[in-house]
């Protein structure tokens, strides 16, 4: 399957030329498939948000290329543009980016700056709103009168009404109250599945990027150490704990029933899959002493 | 141009022997180097203070890169000042065109005129550069403090500019990302006529005045939270304290000025 996003040998140095100078990507190679729901992890200037600001032409390479649909994103101005209205970037705290006077106006940026017509913008709003839960009232709203949890929302739906076929969220559940951050993980979860859109998440909540995603991408000063399915790279406790990531719980519960001599898997990262495991290694351990009884 | 890369009024944090001066000894030097400049006549005087100059640049450990890149905005200025002095300053004539006259002095003096803000600018960078806006702020409100006699309000003036220099850089990155965030919705700041420029602007101006107040107020309860009710009484956990070093420095500044001072007037 070809890839619709695609990085190739990125490199990106910021401040070049003064003593600030400092490299921030060395030499990434990253791709996602349309349709596929990743997740990108990594601590605080590990790099993450350089990378995502060179998937939608916000950041200029240093060295290396981005492709979009195979076609180099800098190719021209009219390019890069483009592809920003299809690589939707959600910001960390993006509720202060709101500056409309009204919820309905805000969410339109997005579309009017395409140059869309009216009924579209219309149909897009609505349908954007719909999709994170905002109520219709809510529109004529101001929405510096909404709670924080609904400006976000206002703010990923600016987004989405784009109609982008890859959607970048940085850390959209920072800040928010658990309901809130099952509510709005919800409605990426409703995007991806009914415009079959490419979702890439970035967070540092291991637990919430295990639950969410289908393949996770660790960034660490700047490359790629792993990637692959949950599972996989989390195999990579210990590794992934010096990197300053905290493994899921129940990772760490296991590699330590590893350590102990435990007859477990590892890449066990959520409770059913631990209890699963756990009844198999007990029924292991049983069968040879049942088999001794009926000798 | 990312806003990050601006470099006025910059800190380059470092430890030379320049970095370690008092912040009120490079001030009193700064101002006394100022007058220097001023009274130079004559390449002779300006050649002691390019060379004044050059040493200390070459102490500090700042890169002669960095300082030239903060010419860049005063370069419009820097321009204008030479072609004005060139053509209205009266003298021999050099060439003539349509009403404009060249003059051998006028060009002498633009040249002149341009080597003085250079160096002035110079000298001016090399105090931010190397002097935290803590210190820095420390030492103006030290060097103002007599000032308090008649009741001006020295020690909210010092507050004020310390908090505004330690935002300049938070809302320069609020600007930077806004602006990332209204770009990624198709916002355009780059072109189009003025009026569509200024429209476009809406979209960062608004969220920036929104935060900045959100800030200012933040910023207010954590201090009342920590009791601040203003200048008096306050101690300070590092004390500003003159060292030989200091006074060396202000007296060299000093000498050099007197040198300037007396060359320009009397003449080798």
């Amino acid at each position: 399957m070809p890839f619709i996003i695609e990085t190739r040998q990125l490199h990106h140095l910021y401040s070049a030329g003064t003593p600030f100078e400092h490299s921030a990507l060395n030499g990434v190679d990253f791709s996602a498939q349309t349709g596929e729901y990743l997740a990108i992890i990594g601590r605080t200037g590990s790099g993450k948000s350089t990378l995502i600001q060179h998937l939608n032409g916000l950041l200029k390479p240093t060295s290396g290329q981005v492709l979009f649909d195979g076609e180099d994103i800098w190719s021209s101005k009219e390019r890069t543009r483009a592809v920003r209205f299809q690589v939707g970037l959600v910001f960390q705290y993006p509720e202060y980016q709101l500056f409309e006077e009204t919820v309905y106006k805000d969410i339109s940026f997005g579309p009017k700056n395409m140059g869309l017509d009216e009924g579209e913008v219309d149909r897009r709003v609505r349908q954007s709103a719909r999709f994170v839960g905002l109520d219709e009232a809510l529109l004529d709203k101001s929405p510096f009168d909404l709670s924080g949890g609904q400006k976000r929302r206002v703010a990923i739906a600016g987004v989405i009404a784009m109609e982008p076929r890859v959607l970048i969220l940085d850390e959209p559940t920072a800040g928010l109250d658990p309901a809130g951050a099952a509510q709005i993980l919800e409605n990426i979860r409703t995007y991806h599945r009914e415009k079959n859109a490419t979702i890439i998440l970035v967070s540092h909540s291991m637990e919430e990027v295990a639950r969410e995603a289908s393949r996770l991408v660790v960034i660490h000063q700047g490359s790629i150490p792993y990637s692959g399915v949950p599972a996989d790279v989390f195999t990579h406790g210990r590794e992934l704990e010096e990197m300053g990531l905290g493994v899921p719980a129940m990772t760490r519960v296991f590699a330590r029933l590893r350590s102990m001599g435990a007859d477990v898997p590892g890449g066990v990262y959520t409770i059913p899959q631990a209890r699963d495991a756990i009844l198999a290694a007990l029924n292991r351990s049983k069968a040879p002493a049942r088999g001794k009884e009926l000798m | 141009m990312a806003l990050k890369d601006i470099t006025l009024g910059q800190f380059f944090p470092g430890s030379s022997p320049i970095h370690r001066l008092d912040p009120r000894a490079k001030l009193i030097a700064l101002i006394v180097y100022i007058v220097a400049l001023f009274l130079a006549v004559g390449w002779q005087t300006y050649l002691i203070a390019f060379l004044v100059l050059a040493a200390v640049v070459a102490v500090s450990t700042v890169k002669p890169r960095a300082l030239l890149k903060g010419m860049k905005p005063v370069l419009f200025l820097l321009v204008f000042t030479a072609i004005l002095n060139m053509f209205y300053t009266p003298g021999r004539e050099l060439f003539h065109f349509w009403i404009f006259t060249m003059t051998y002095e006028g060009v002498a003096r633009a040249f002149f005129m341009v080597i003085r803000i250079l160096m002035l600018i110079t000298a001016t960078f090399l105090l931010t550069y190397t002097t935290s806006p803590l210190a820095l702020t420390d030492g103006l409100e030290h060097l103002l403090s007599p000032l308090k006699k008649i009741r001006f309000p020295v020690h909210e003036l010092a507050m004020i500019m310390s908090i505004a220099l330690r935002f300049i850089p938070t809302l320069i990155e609020e600007t930077d990302k806004i602006m990332s965030a209204q770009r990624a919705r198709g916002a355009d700041f780059d072109t189009g006529n003025l009026v569509q420029k200024a429209k476009a602007l809406i979209p960062l101006l608004v969220p920036l005045f929104i935060s900045a107040f959100r800030r200012a107020d933040e910023l207010a309860t954590a201090m009342e939270c920590r009791c601040y009710h203003g200048g008096e009484g306050r101690t300070r956990m590092k004390q500003l304290r003159y060292r030989p070093a200091d006074a060396l420095f202000i007296l060299a500044a000093l000498a050099v000025c007197v040198a300037v001072g007396v060359l320009a007037h009397f003449g080798w």
